[in-house]
């Protein structure tokens, strides 16, 4: 049966798409992101035994070479997430389909549908065309929040049963991608128009830094010319938080200004973008 | 009497707090109903309680006219005109709320007001409308001085209902209390987002299950004062409540509970409503003499006697010897199995008696989970709620409200208090209510946690007014000083806030 790892499930999330939706987000992630919030959700678990030592709760153990985490017991303090050399967690669940319907039924009433985020939930496409199939039958939307970094055109089945996508371009140079994610944005900017094209790019997201503000101007007008007016652009504050050290290092550790913020929303006003929303 | 001069020099007590205080005084030096040895018992072991309703009742405890009769008919005794235009109709309804007495003395039903005005409203313009709704919203605030003050709406896309929410928004008051009558199936979408919007700034309006009620109650039934469920034309005569915790202590174990000593409290509770509404109807004025009930406002049918409950949640927990309510009832299916069957039993048994009243409802009482005092402490927890600090994530403490609000036919409700995100986002509230009414919620509250209105245990308080009991001074709103007991006493504004982050589930 195929299982996949989660990180995490939020019940009620009113932050992840239209109205009140199950985010369920997914570990491992092709991209290293310096402002990731969730490193941990980056790699999968080496059972390096690391975590186990550091757990207060002693809710880690080592058990024929697997760390095992005891849901029970732990009293959410990531400490294990604090000392992982891996950018990785060991407190992953592996769901099947079936698990996953389940703990969906239970609140579908209260939901407008489910958002599957990551770590890169397209790592797991498979899986996820197969949780669609059943949520749809609920007659409930299914959004998927991705970087982009996996072709959506390459999974013909999934673009069918899936509502809409949200999805992030982090930097519209390829050189400034490089930088921020480790990775190509090749694919990701051949999304942006895919999705458009089948007509099911709900969103765009950018996270605008503090210290950049050429790099910012380059991937907001980028953006724009690529974009639909109409579709919602939406603009997010560099925020420290959560932040490794490495990115803290390279991006600072301030909030990006609002000046900034409204520098680049009036240059996207000029450009006819009608749909820019600043989180 | 030392109790007189107290109230008469006690400083934070305005002029109308303290008439009040005297007259609950006075009334209580009548001994006409009985009390049996049992009953007097109970009620000093805590297990009874009459919610200080006094010894005298003068007059049924919630009373919720017919202000549509007043409207088209006027009113004999008040010597009034049927109402012609706006102003004569809200004019009309301030001076009857007036003459509305209840266990407050101030009227705990102002009507389905978009209902009452929508006709008038349609009549003048715009900005006449909300001058004239803006000035009756304030006089309702400054002279009717009590949160239990309760005004509904339909439900209806009306321009009155529109005009009000907008109102209600900018005047950020506590005074009334609203209730918007909501069905899922009929609402439109867009007015909906503005009752969230509304409830996000300021507490209000809450949603009444409107299918549920209806299959009930029939078309004509109102939510009065906290969240009461009762018809128009009619209302509540009485309210005592069992106190469940109390009455747990008395049983050997959960079958002992629900065999004998439970039947024997209902039973004795029961008696005492008889005795009570004996009184209201036959030895006071009030179903004799009033107006009320002479020019056909009211119909002595249409009133029911209220069986009240409080701390389902602690008496679970005692019988099953659960210390931790973290692990208790709302958090444990056998606490949660437990509660189904004594409510069950309560539901039988309050079903089985019969009223030599009450001929609307087949001569028989309703429950009611009643909201708690400020006495109460942590011992009960209002009606059948989870004990505020236990509440589990949202949709399980939203699917367990559901498994109880069947049985609180005359009103149960639940309270949640959301993050600053949440205003931002009706639709995603919208969803939420609606799912919990699809699934059986009988009443929705919500509120901001940083908002200075806020939703005490069913009544409405302003935090700016509770600081000013704090500093001794009076606050005009005689409800202030109980949301200050239930802060103090009970931590009600504690309650666990929705937040995005609810952690893994």
């Amino acid at each position: 049966m195929m299982k996949a790892p989660i990180n995490r499930i939020i019940p009620f999330s009113n932050v992840d798409g239209p109205g009140n939706r199950m985010a369920i987000f997914f570990q491992r992630c092709p991209f290293k992101c310096l402002y990731c919030h969730n490193p941990e959700t980056i790699n999968d678990c080496i059972n390096c035994g690391i975590c186990v030592d550091s757990c207060p709760a002693k809710a880690l153990m080592i058990e024929n070479g697997k760390v095992i985490w005891n849901k029970e017991k732990c009293v959410g303090c990531d400490q294990c997430i604090n000392v992982c050399p891996n950018l990785a967690s060991p407190k992953i669940t592996y769901y099947s389909v079936e698990q996953l319907v389940e703990k969906i039924k239970y609140v579908k009433d209260f939901i407008s549908g489910i958002t599957v985020s990551g770590g890169e939930c397209m790592e797991h496409a498979d899986f996820l065309c197969e949780l669609f199939k059943e949520v749809k039958k609920m007659g409930i939307t299914c959004f998927i929040d991705s970087n982009g970094f996996y072709e959506f055109k390459d999974y013909p089945e999934l673009c069918k049963f899936m509502d809409m996508v949200m999805l992030d371009v982090k930097a519209y140079d390829l050189n400034d991608h490089l930088s921020l994610c480790a990775q190509s944005n090749e694919h990701v900017l051949n999304n942006l128009k895919y999705l458009q094209d089948i007509g099911k790019l709900y969103e765009v997201r950018t996270v605008m830094l503090p210290n950049n503000p050429e790099l910012n101007e380059k991937t907001l007008r980028g953006v724009i010319d690529n974009l639909d007016p109409n579709i919602r652009y939406k603009l997010i504050k560099y925020r420290p938080f959560g932040v490794r050290k490495e990115g803290l290092t390279k991006l600072g550790d301030n909030i990006t200004a609002d000046e900034e913020i409204e520098r680049l929303v009036s240059i996207a006003k000029k450009l006819g973008h009608k749909n820019i929303v600043i989180i | 009497m030392k109790e007189v001069l107290d109230i008469i020099q006690n400083e934070t007590l305005t002029y109308s707090q303290q008439l009040l205080a005297l007259a609950r005084l006075a009334e209580n030096m009548d001994h006409t109903i009985e009390l049996s040895d049992e009953l007097i018992k109970a009620k000093e072991e805590g297990i009874i309680c009459d919610l200080g309703e006094g010894n005298a009742p003068y007059r049924p405890r919630y009373i919720c006219p017919s202000y549509k009769l007043l409207l088209e008919k006027g009113s004999k005794f008040l010597d009034l005109q049927p109402a012609k235009d706006l102003y004569e109709a809200l004019n009309n309804l301030l001076i009857m709320y007036r003459h509305v007495p209840s266990i407050t003395s101030y009227p705990v039903f102002l009507g389905t007001l978009d209902d009452l005005l929508e006709t008038y409203v349609q009549k003048v313009d715009y900005d006449s409308a909300y001058k004239a709704l803006k000035l009756f919203l304030l006089n309702i605030d400054r002279t009717l001085c009590d949160s239990f003050v309760h005004a509904n709406l339909s439900g209806r896309d009306t321009l009155t209902a529109r005009i009000i929410l907008k109102l209600t928004m900018e005047m950020q008051l506590a005074i009334p209390n609203l209730t918007v009558k909501y069905d899922p199936d009929k609402m439109d979408k867009d007015f909906m987002n503005l009752c969230i919007e509304c409830m996000m700034k300021t507490a209000k309006p809450s949603f009444a299950n409107d299918a549920m009620f209806r299959k009930e109650w029939g078309n004509n039934y109102v939510i009065a004062s906290c969240y009461n469920g009762l018809k128009e034309k009619g209302g509540g005569f009485t309210l005592p409540r069992l106190r469940m915790y109390e009455c747990s202590l008395k049983a050997k174990d959960a079958d002992d509970f629900i065999n004998n000593i439970l039947p024997y409290y209902a039973n004795l509770m029961l008696k005492m409503m008889d005795d009570r509404i004996e009184f209201i109807v036959e030895k006071s004025n009030f179903f004799k003499a009033n107006f009320l009930v002479k020019e056909g406002f009211v119909d002595l049918d249409n009133f029911t006697g209220m069986f009240g409950m409080v701390g389902l949640a602690e008496c679970c927990n005692n019988l099953l010897h659960i210390k931790d309510n973290t692990k208790g009832y709302g958090n444990n299916s056998e606490a949660d199995e437990l509660g189904v069957r004594i409510m069950e039993k309560l539901h039988a048994i309050v079903a089985a008696h019969k009223s030599k009243y009450c001929a609307s409802f087949n001569h028989e009482y309703r429950l009611h989970a009643q909201v708690g005092i400020d006495s109460d402490g942590r011992e009960n927890s209002p009606g059948a709620r989870i004990p505020v600090g236990a509440e589990p994530i949202m949709p399980q403490q939203i699917m367990h409200s559901c498994k109880f609000h069947k049985y609180f036919e005359t009103g149960i409700g639940d309270i949640f208090k959301f993050e600053e995100t949440w205003k931002d986002t009706p639709e995603a509230l919208a969803n939420i209510i609606e799912g919990a009414m699809k699934n059986g919620m009988r009443y929705f509250s919500g509120y901001l946690e940083n908002n200075d209105v806020v939703r005490v245990t069913g009544y409405l308080v302003k935090k700016s007014e509770l600081a000013k009991l704090d500093a001794k001074q009076q606050s005009l709103n005689n409800v202030s000083v109980f949301g200050q007991g239930a802060r103090d006493c009970g931590n009600a504004l504690d309650r666990r806030i929705v937040k995005n982050d609810e952690g893994t589930y």
